[in-house]
């Protein structure tokens, strides 16, 4: 009884969820229609010669279509970026005696320390692995302070 | 048709106060002001609804995401005979109650017992889930689920507190979620990218400790210490060094605090130093990768292994310092950055500073590396 009190509020929110997002979409569906329509006046005023309402009438449909555009690309946006990165992630193979190192794409069952086959150098000598670590192109911004 | 304009656009004119653009933009401000005298908060509210809901949606995928690579791990490692789903979704929902406190005397190791019995149950259960595992295998998938684990109570904390908001319309309880919610979607995302890395075996951030141990230890004989710790006894500037760390390379942290113990007794208290080296929490504006020198006992957790380390300490007068690797809590769960790599050199100077300063020729020092051990062998 209990669990399906919890379920029935669950699809209650998710539906709320649902009508929160479809009335903001629309909303900005609405706003797009209007700026078009502005942009429309705009060009009708200017043929009949009305410069000053015609620039007014842009003015308000630039506006309007570019922040509805702006809402519009934020939302895709956030569904792109639903997304678990996966790093790469680097192995260094390093040769015990002659010290040769090579990097390759991380298998998995590496790991630090771990015995491979003969280096092709030195065929006595075992190779090792000496690292495995992922290399991060620094994003974030710097605050000189 | 264009002779005709759609809307008598000469009424923008700007002709004086009394135009009807002026009146239009004048009523439309009185109708925003007093829109906003009684609807204000609340449209404050739904601008911070929708920001939650937006990111409990990305916590929904990224929770979904961390089921599904865990099942996939287990179904590959483990090659289990029934389908695993159904007891993940369960593993997924397992708590631990914490020990009683109205009277604290006593309360680590009743603290300690309930984390091992945790730990146990869940070794079993990994076992149970894929039967044809090694030992390293299964430390590997118990890290890949403690990590979907923590997602799924992230994801439902979240939601609790999002539904409570919009249940009560509160605007305080909603404010606060959204006010804390980067640091718990920047969590939240530490926790993806640590689940291949556990499922795959590579060492992560946190491995900094052991990292340093394993290279120093590298090529001595090992030993194991309680529990599913390893010991190296290896000669640093005429001192003996006893090298500790958490078995490796199956994803295990060990109980450094059982392990140091032991070495103490072992050596009737005559140690002379003991030096810790762990991954630190970085505030905003370190470099990832700095290392840092300080006293005192440098380990994380709930506290039980510091407890017992500072005790021992303490009964013996030794001397505790720290080392340790600057990193965020992202890169502490996530694959090792280069930045913490390349600081392992950096770390074995400072020990070797400490101990040459800090030590006489002859004494014993005990280092432990402290840190999960994955994808570090020893």
């Amino acid at each position: 009884m209990r669990m399906n009190r919890l379920a029935q509020a669950q699809n209650q929110t998710s539906s709320a969820t649902q009508k929160i997002s479809t009335y903001l979409t629309l909303i900005v569906l609405i706003v797009l229609a209007l700026s078009v329509l502005a942009l429309l006046l705009a060009g009708n005023a200017y043929l009949m010669g009305e410069e000053l309402a015609a620039i007014v009438l842009a003015a308000i449909g630039v506006i309007a279509l570019t922040l509805s555009g702006f809402m519009l690309y934020q939302s895709r946006r956030q569904t792109v970026q639903m997304k678990i990165e996966i790093p790469k992630v680097m192995t260094t193979v390093e040769c015990t005696k002659c010290q040769t190192k090579t990097m390759r794409e991380f298998q998995r069952g590496d790991y630090v320390y771990k015995e491979l086959d003969a280096c092709q150098k030195c065929p006595d000598t075992k190779q090792m692995i000496t690292a495995i670590y992922k290399e991060v192109k620094e994003k974030e911004k710097t605050y000189e302070v | 048709m264009l002779e005709q304009p759609l809307l008598h656009t000469n009424q923008f004119a700007p002709t004086g106060g009394g135009d009807l653009l002026s009146q239009i933009v004048s009523w439309a401000f009185y109708g925003v002001f007093i829109v906003f005298i009684f609807y204000g908060q609340r449209i404050q509210m739904y601008i911070m609804v929708r920001e939650v809901e937006n990111s409990l949606h990305k916590l929904r995928y990224i929770k979904d995401e961390g089921r599904k690579i865990t099942i996939e791990a287990i179904k590959e490692i483990g090659k289990p005979t029934t389908d695993p789903s159904a007891r993940v979704d369960r593993y997924l929902e397992y708590f631990t109650i914490g020990p009683q406190s109205m009277d604290p005397a006593g309360i680590v190791y009743k603290l300690d017992h309930i984390l091992d019995t945790r730990d146990e149950r869940l070794k079993e259960e990994v076992k149970l889930m894929a039967p044809i595992t090694d030992e390293v295998q299964v430390n590997n998938l118990e890290n890949t689920l403690e990590a979907a684990m923590a997602l799924n109570f992230i994801y439902k904390v979240v939601r609790h507190y999002y539904i409570q908001g919009k249940k009560t319309l509160s605007l305080y309880v909603i404010m606060q979620l959204q006010m804390i919610l980067p640091l718990v979607m920047k969590e939240a995302e530490a926790y993806a990218s640590a689940l291949k890395a556990f499922a795959y075996g590579q060492p992560i951030g946190d491995g900094a400790g052991p990292l340093v141990a394993a290279k120093l230890m590298h090529g001595y004989e090992t030993r194991k210490l309680p529990k599913d710790c390893v010991m190296a006894t290896v000669p640093i500037e005429g001192r003996t060094a006893l090298i500790i760390k958490a078995e490796g390379p199956g994803g295990n942290v060990g109980k450094p605090g059982d392990a140091v113990e032991a070495v103490i007794e072992e050596n009737e208290g005559k140690i002379s130093c003991l030096i810790m080296i762990d991954a630190g929490l970085k505030l905003e504006g370190e470099t990832v990768g700095e290392v840092a020198e300080g006293i005192g006992a440098a380990i994380g957790g709930p506290g039980v292994d510091a407890f017992k380390i500072e005790e021992k300490l303490t009964k013996y007068k030794i001397r505790n310092y720290a080392v340790i690797v600057k990193e965020d809590i992202g890169d502490a769960v996530s694959p090792m950055r280069k930045e913490i790599n390349d600081s392992v050199d950096k770390v074995i100077e400072r020990v070797k500073a400490v101990i040459v300063e800090r030590t006489k020729e002859g004494d014993k020092v005990i280092i432990v590396g402290v840190g999960n051990s994955i994808g570090v062998g020893q």
